[in-house]
């Protein structure tokens, strides 16, 4: 760690800090129907509802809640399906991109609805205009939509008392649409255009080079699908190099914002949380067990990388940071980011469920592409997707109270409600479906032909790879280990079934414990009650998430990056 | 059930027409009124003719302009319609392979040159398409550059630091030298500065 990178984890998390606050009041008053924006936004509001039957005072059950959710997302996956594999019938596709193959179509439909963004296929050579602004672009707003609205509903079953209700789907869903993703993601995206970021319906351009050769550069509406790509965790990007491409994130400033765009919406639910719930001292604690875990991997990713690569040093390459150079392991990084932002935006954007990414995972160091590894495999709960990372942590805090539950001898309690055997049952259900889906998954990966025909990298980091794809499919993040050929039917099938389910079956659980926990009385705070706002609560949900965590993926760890680390020290 | 289906469909094709339609083309209008070169790609022109964009790398192998960061895309390096990187791991053979050959190609264009490579001279980039390289691997070429040109080191090194870029906003980023911009310089360095 250079006193350069320190710096700007500093200032990072200071401006991320300071804008937890405002932006999760705003999203609280949002959801809860009193914000000054809800009478800008209004008319389009009622035409909506009027057009849809909604009536908006008609609150939903957790079951018709999560029907909904279902059958919205449904309809995307038929949606994105359909246009990928209609585009060259379709306006808008001038390089006249053919249409995209059933198993790789059928891939990228699920991975965009579940915000996961998994990419087997590259952008510019793939998908026309209208495929990524009608198919791709809507689901990076809509997928987000759906993880915030999960959330919310869990944040009402804490807060309501003998509930019948978590609220209405479709009113949250047009809500957190129209107010919260659409300008934010409108502001940024013109900010991104300003500094560099394309934005046009252009076909690709030849450009004479200085010595004579033919470039042609891809074009694209880029900045408005980048914009939505980071805000909402998604991290599919318009082109194959994702935010390594320059006309996608095309300065040191752009880049600062989109790594602060990633954890913006997942900091500040945690501030809604703590407002909704009446005190928000709880969504501060929630906030504090994230960051921690988050510092402690970024030094880590950023250490590494600046070590650099022993084999680079035997041949006479100059890696010492200095005045003039980043220095450093520099394979698959771009000279504007260097090392700090690359092993910053790494930790970021996997602690985070983004996916999206500045340097090429595949070429970190071993510990160093481990760090990102190990913030999915933790459950995507550091700050997390846009609302799933939030349910996701409060899952892992149920579960730490109901440890500390059974230390005391105690009925547990979160946030005023009683956890009881029903909650444990969603809790667990929740916990254990994704390492089921990403150990299984990977066992099956290994052991069988298809599975070892996609490796690209010899030797442990081969193994590396696999895992890295069913960790990030399973805990729906879509970054990387990039070297595996994963645009084939095993790998599209397999991975779209554990996007699928990896999404699916967290949210369904959690809707049910948000409609049991609303149906509770809201308990006062006794002295017999277990604080979770203080120091040693934030402990023990850190030690619970890593506990968790690690039990799970500690044996697979070493056999990929561990091994891979001691061979490459040891000069074999 | 039943009655989910009608505001699903509705919801769904309404909010697909504002996110996938009226926005792209609202950010497009927006865009394209207050920074025009930038939302068409920031291209660069000489003599009446598109040489490239400030933003993409271009492929340079004549040891009389500065190299930038070597590229892993195909079939062709610095291909601006297929960008990636190598994605090789670090104990890959073929990594350690490729930067040793960087490594000679450096040294048998500018053979008197005995310093280390600067990393990110021999290094591909993530993109494939990376404009910059570091200050440190712009100063490494210039004595090869100005030898070859038949130009003073002091005239190459003094429109190198021209072109070098600190951080931006004094934090931000890493300090770098735009290739492409200071190639053209380059060629545009009028003959007096020659010794």
């Amino acid at each position: 760690m250079t006193p350069h990178a320190w710096l700007l984890l500093g200032l990072y998390l200071f401006i991320l800090l300071a804008l937890v606050k405002p932006l999760g009041i705003y999203i609280a008053n949002v959801m809860e129907g009193r914000s000054w924006a809800l009478r800008v936004g209004g008319p389009i509001e009622a035409i909506i509802y009027r057009l849809g039957g909604v009536r908006k005072e008609r609150t939903m059950g957790w079951l018709q809640y999560a029907l909904a959710l279902l059958l919205f997302n449904t309809l995307g996956v038929f949606a994105v399906y359909a246009l990928q594999r209609l585009q060259l019938w379709l306006p808008l596709n001038p390089q006249q991109m053919a249409n995209v193959g059933p198993d790789s179509a059928f891939n990228t439909a699920v991975s965009f609805v579940t915000n996961t963004n998994w990419q087997g296929y590259a952008g510019e050579t793939t998908m026309g205009y209208l495929t990524q602004m009608l198919a791709l672009t809507v689901q990076n707003f809509l997928s987000a939509a759906t993880g915030i609205v999960v959330v919310i509903a869990l944040i009402r079953g804490f807060a309501r008392h003998t509930a019948q209700d978590i609220g209405n789907a479709w009113v949250d869903l047009t809500r957190v649409t129209l107010y919260v993703l659409l300008p934010l993601a409108l502001i940024f995206a013109v900010f991104l255009v300003s500094q560099g970021a394309i934005q046009n319906f252009a076909p690709y351009q030849d450009v004479a080079t200085l010595e004579n050769a033919t470039q042609t550069l891809a074009m694209g509406p880029v900045a408005s699908q980048e914009a939505i790509k980071m805000i909402g965790t998604n991290g599919g990007g318009f082109f194959n190099a994702n935010s390594a491409h320059p006309y996608e994130n095309p300065t040191p400033l752009t880049n600062f914002f989109q790594m602060l765009s990633i954890f913006l919406i997942p900091g500040a639910l945690c501030y809604t949380l703590g407002r909704m719930v009446g005190d928000t001292r709880q969504g501060w604690a929630v906030l504090a067990a994230m960051a921690i875990i988050f510092v402690v991997a970024a030094v880590a990713a950023i250490a590494f990388e600046q070590q650099g690569n022993p084999l680079f040093a035997a041949a006479d390459v100059d890696q010492t940071a200095s005045a003039t150079q980043a220095g450093g392991n520099m394979e698959g990084k771009e000279t504007r980011f260097g090392i700090a932002d690359s092993g910053l935006f790494a930790t970021l954007t996997t602690a985070a469920s983004c996916g999206a990414v500045i340097a090429m995972h595949d070429s970190f160091t071993p510990l160093g592409g481990m760090v990102p590894l190990v913030m999915m495999q933790l459950g995507e709960v550091v700050f997390g997707g846009v609302g799933s990372g939030l349910y996701g942590m409060l899952v892992f805090a149920i579960m730490a109270v109901f440890i500390a539950g059974l230390m005391i001898g105690r009925t547990p309690e979160y946030l005023g409600k009683k956890i009881e055997a029903y909650e444990m049952k969603m809790t667990a259900i929740a916990i254990l479906v994704t390492p089921l889906l990403v150990l299984g998954g990977t066992a099956i990966a290994v052991m069988t032909a298809a599975g070892q025909a996609g490796i690209f990298n010899p030797g442990p980091h081969g193994f590396s790879e696999v895992l890295y794809a069913l960790t990030s499919a399973g805990n729906n993040n879509g970054s990387a280990f990039a070297g595996l050929s994963a645009n084939t039917p095993f790998y599209n099938v397999m991975l779209a079934i554990a996007m699928w389910f990896g999404r699916l079956a967290v949210i369904m659980p959690v809707l049910a414990m948000a409609g049991s926990l609303a149906a509770k009385k809201r308990l006062v705070a006794t002295a017999g009650t277990l604080p979770t706002h203080g120091p040693l609560f934030v402990t023990l949900l850190i030690g619970t998430v890593l506990l968790v965590g690690l039990l799970n993926y500690v044996p697979a760890l070493a056999l990929g990056p561990m091994v891979e680390h001691f061979m490459l020290w040891a000069g074999r | 059930m039943k009655t989910l289906i009608r505001p699903a469909i509705t919801l769904f094709v309404l909010l697909s027409a504002i996110t996938g339609l009226i926005y792209p083309l609202l950010v497009t209008g927006i865009g394209q009124a207050l920074f025009p070169e930038q939302a068409a790609g920031s291209l660069i022109e000489r003599d009446g003719k598109r040489v490239g964009s400030r933003l993409i790398g271009q492929n340079f192998t004549d040891p009389t302009y500065f190299w930038g960061r070597p590229s892993a895309t195909g079939p062709y390096p610095n291909n601006a319609a297929a960008s990636g990187g190598s994605n090789l791991g670090p104990l890959n053979p073929a990594l350690k392979e490729a930067v040793e050959s960087r490594v000679k190609a450096l040294r048998e264009a500018d053979p008197g040159n005995t310093q280390p490579a600067p990393v990110d001279l021999v290094t591909a980039s993530a993109s494939g398409l990376d404009p910059h390289i570091s200050p440190a691997a712009a100063e490494y070429q210039v004595a090869r550059v100005a030898r070859l040109r038949g130009l003073t080191s002091e005239a190459v090194q003094n429109l190198m630091d021209r072109h070098t870029e600190d951080r931006q906003w004094g934090i931000f980023g890493e300090p770098r030298v735009n290739v492409l911009e200071l190639n053209l310089a380059l060629d545009r360095l009028p003959s007096e500065q020659k010794p």
